[in-house]
């Protein structure tokens, strides 16, 4: 338009910063940018301000200093002289056991209860409504507790497993027994399961402030050399399929590279499984799995699966019916109909508010302070900060760490998603 | 010019927030009502029965603080607070002192920017077992599963112990005493450990008492008392000489019934001055001049609130120990008042 030019260059007049629109959003948005940074700069001055007066000052070195406490469930050596970054390393690998462990089960869970829930079994459909509604209606803070409480108080004492000198001479059985041919106790501090032991193990590769079990280590890398393996094999299988329409007869040889590679590495080892046995007040030897652990990874699997059962049944209802009557039209059975057709366009819309449930659940972890799981809330954020009295900093670095998390699993969720995206072709 | 007041208003806000901290006598009288940090249930030192009136040992020494400010020992406000969140509670300015069975240790003092003021009760951490476990020594614990209250300094002495004697241990951290009551009563630890005063306490509450021991060992010193923020010594020296005064009077033997009489009649001096008949010496530190004497009033001497709340013949039924004054070869000992 000949206005605009028409406007002449030198007759810019501060008032035009309000009046005129070309420079009124950027006016706004400048003033608001400043006023959010004046607000930050006196959270920061006040912070400053008010440690100073109480004669604290904001520093991390105490991260270094002996911890002095005991940690319960340590998944990494420690012991009560290692530092409070060590106690912190120790939490945060609980908090991602359960997280992970937590996501696993509640996505099994939750889509085999979206998928039932649109069954055309009456019964099936009903008993997996109810399952979504009690559970996604009830605060996790109290299935937590309920499941806890279950858990400790309906299971024997250790000293029940004990056996007499007269109870063996009058042939009475004691209380309580152990389950699966005798290796796993249940009591009613938590689970003994065995343990695997190695009686030609790697040892530890030292890094300074970490270090690294080797044996572990060799595991990960044949279980993931044998998944790769097992990915090619599919790979060459689905290209020859393409190709004849016949698919050939893998699954002997699938059996072989998952089973195979990881046998022949544990009798190298030298793999045996240490059973626990009752020793003094508790059972000794084996691996003790918490009453706290089980029961914040239980509540926290079945709570977020009705959400994800929720998520799923939306995704499945939101493929059109075309799409089941044309596999069906197709002679592919109902089962395959789910697997291969609708499932995989479901995902797409499913996936987005899956990585939310993801998120929760991991967050939701740091409830485990109510049955004193042991995670980066009760090590950094509860007895490191009380033994320390470094509040802030605690704080800081426990929401810190909760953030990178919780990005990493955006992060990497987000790039599967990408993967599942209808492609244009 | 908008700049400049906005910035001469952050600095007055930094002021205050400073000032506010050096002030908790002004500050307390100006809201009129002491907030004081308990315990949140410790039968005998720091609970409220069935109408929410607060009792106890711990109590009775904000009451008698709130009567030495006010005149009156109901104008307190209790917030109970956990092993964990009672130094934030205190540092935050939620309570104005915290009376909560707290250990006075070196980090506490200085790291955490504290002030322990007195010691209203020397103690020192025990275990307790089921009778039936067999145990008569803490050093047979071996492989036990202890509980243990976060926070605390007993979580650290216990490590302490069991590394010195070589045994080992499977902890279960619990937030507070009646949390660790329930899993010990459940079974679901063969010992619980803190302050042996915090043990006999909880096995009084105990519906089978008489099933459980307390373990001859005392594993660590527990001097227990009063803390305020570090920094603000006047606010410290009321708390500690409304304490010192609950002491020199049992010394003086003046009580809670004969203290209108003795200070109608006394020719002690020092009775005199602790009563507030002469010398002035409430006014010194910002209290009325009968501020002892109302707290006195008000609760009764140390000894007096000892054996109401938790001496022989309570259900707690605690010896004097340690806790009996020098005089009669225990530990509580007040600089004179003078």
């Amino acid at each position: 338009m000949a206005l605009a030019s028409d406007v002449p260059k030198d007759s810019f007049r501060l008032s035009m910063l309000i009046y005129d629109t070309r420079y009124r959003s950027i006016t706004i948005q400048v003033f608001v940018l400043l006023l959010v940074g004046l607000f930050l700069a006196w959270l920061l001055q006040n912070t400053a301000a008010n440690l100073a007066a109480r004669g604290k000052e904001f520093n991390f070195g105490f991260l270094w200093q002996r911890a002095g406490y005991d940690i319960g469930q340590q998944l990494i050596p420690y012991t009560n002289d290692s530092t409070h970054f060590r106690a912190l390393l120790v939490g945060l690998l609980n908090t991602l056991a359960v997280a992970v462990l937590g996501c696993i089960l509640a996505t099994v869970l939750g889509v085999l209860v979206g998928v039932l829930r649109l069954s055309n079994n009456w019964l099936v459909s009903r008993l997996m409504t109810i399952y979504v509604e009690a559970l996604r209606n009830v605060p996790l803070l109290l299935w937590i507790l309920l499941t806890y409480v279950i858990l400790s108080e309906a299971t024997p004492q250790p000293r029940d497993f004990r056996i007499t000198d007269e109870m063996a001479a009058a042939g009475e059985a004691p209380a309580a027994s152990m389950i699966l041919f005798d290796t796993v106790a249940v009591t009613n501090r938590g689970t003994n399961v065995p343990a695997p032991m190695f009686t030609r193990g790697l040892g530890m590769l030292d890094l300074g402030p970490l270090s690294i079990n080797l044996t572990t280590l060799a595991f990960l890398i044949v279980l993931g050399g044998s998944i790769w393996a097992y990915r090619s094999l599919k790979a060459s299988a689905d290209a020859t399929q393409e190709e004849s329409g016949v698919r050939p007869t893998t699954w002997w040889q699938s059996l072989l590279i998952m089973v195979l590679p990881v046998s022949l590495l544990s009798a190298a080892l030298g793999l045996h499984w240490e059973i626990p046995e009752l020793k003094g007040f508790n059972f000794a030897g084996g691996i003790l799995v918490a009453h706290s652990f089980t029961a914040l990874l239980v509540a926290l699997a079945l709570y977020t699966s009705a959400f994800i059962a929720e998520i799923v049944r939306a995704g499945i209802q939101a493929i059109s019916r075309g799409q089941s009557e044309a596999a069906f039209a197709l002679g592919l059975r109902p089962g395959r109909t789910m697997n291969l057709v609708i499932l995989p366009q479901a995902l797409r819309v499913i996936i987005p508010p899956l990585i939310s449930q993801y998120l929760n659940l991991t967050k939701n972890t740091s409830l485990g302070i109510a049955v004193s799981y042991l995670d980066l809330r009760g090590t950094l954020g509860g007895i490191t900060l009380n033994q320390t009295g470094r509040e802030l900093e605690c704080m800081l670095l426990m929401m810190a760490i909760y953030l990178t998390i919780s990005l990493i699993i955006s992060a990497v969720m987000n790039f599967y998603n990408a993967s599942v995206q209808l492609k244009a072709r | 010019m908008k700049k400049s007041a906005f910035l001469g208003a952050l600095a007055a806000t930094t002021v205050i927030a400073g000032a506010a901290m050096a002030g908790t006598l002004d500050d307390v009288k100006a809201r009129g009502e002491l907030i004081c940090g308990s315990n949140t249930g410790l039968t005998g030192f720091g609970t409220p029965d069935a109408n929410g009136n607060w009792t106890g040992f711990d109590v009775d020494l904000c009451r008698a603080l709130a009567a030495a400010i006010f005149g009156d020992p109901t104008k307190v406000k209790f917030i109970p607070t956990t092993g964990e969140t009672r130094f934030t509670a205190l540092q935050s300015g939620e309570v104005d002192v915290l009376i909560r069975n707290s250990t006075w240790t070196f980090s506490r003092d200085t790291e955490l920017a504290l002030d322990f003021v007195a010691v209203n009760y020397y103690d020192g951490q025990g275990f307790m077992v089921k009778k039936d476990l067999g145990v008569s020594s803490a050093k047979e614990l071996d492989g036990a599963t202890v509980c243990i209250q976060t926070g605390t300094t007993t979580e650290l002495n216990l490590a302490d112990f069991f590394k010195q004697n070589n045994i080992s241990y499977q902890p279960v951290t619990v937030a507070d005493d009646s949390e660790a009551q329930r899993q010990f009563l459940a079974g679901a630890c063969d010992a619980y450990t803190t302050d042996a005063s915090g043990l006999a306490a909880s096995r009084a509450t105990m519906p089978d008492g008489d099933q459980y021991i307390i373990l001859p060992e005392i594993i660590s010193k527990e001097p227990l008392g009063p803390v305020v923020r570090h920094g603000d010594n006047n606010w410290g020296d009321v708390v500690r000489w409304t304490f010192n005064a609950l002491l020199i009077a049992e010394e003086k033997g003046v009580t809670k019934a004969n203290v209108a009489e003795v200070a109608a009649s006394s020719q002690d001096e020092e009775v005199k001055r602790l009563l507030g008949v002469s010398g002035d010496m409430g006014a010194k530190i910002g209290l009325p001049n009968e501020a002892f004497k109302n707290a006195i009033a008000a609760v009764g001497n140390y000894g007096e609130v000892f054996a109401s709340n938790i001496g022989e013949g309570t259900a707690i039924n605690l010896a004097r120990g340690l806790n009996a004054l020098w005089t009669q070869g225990g530990l509580q000992y007040a600089a004179p008042f003078r």
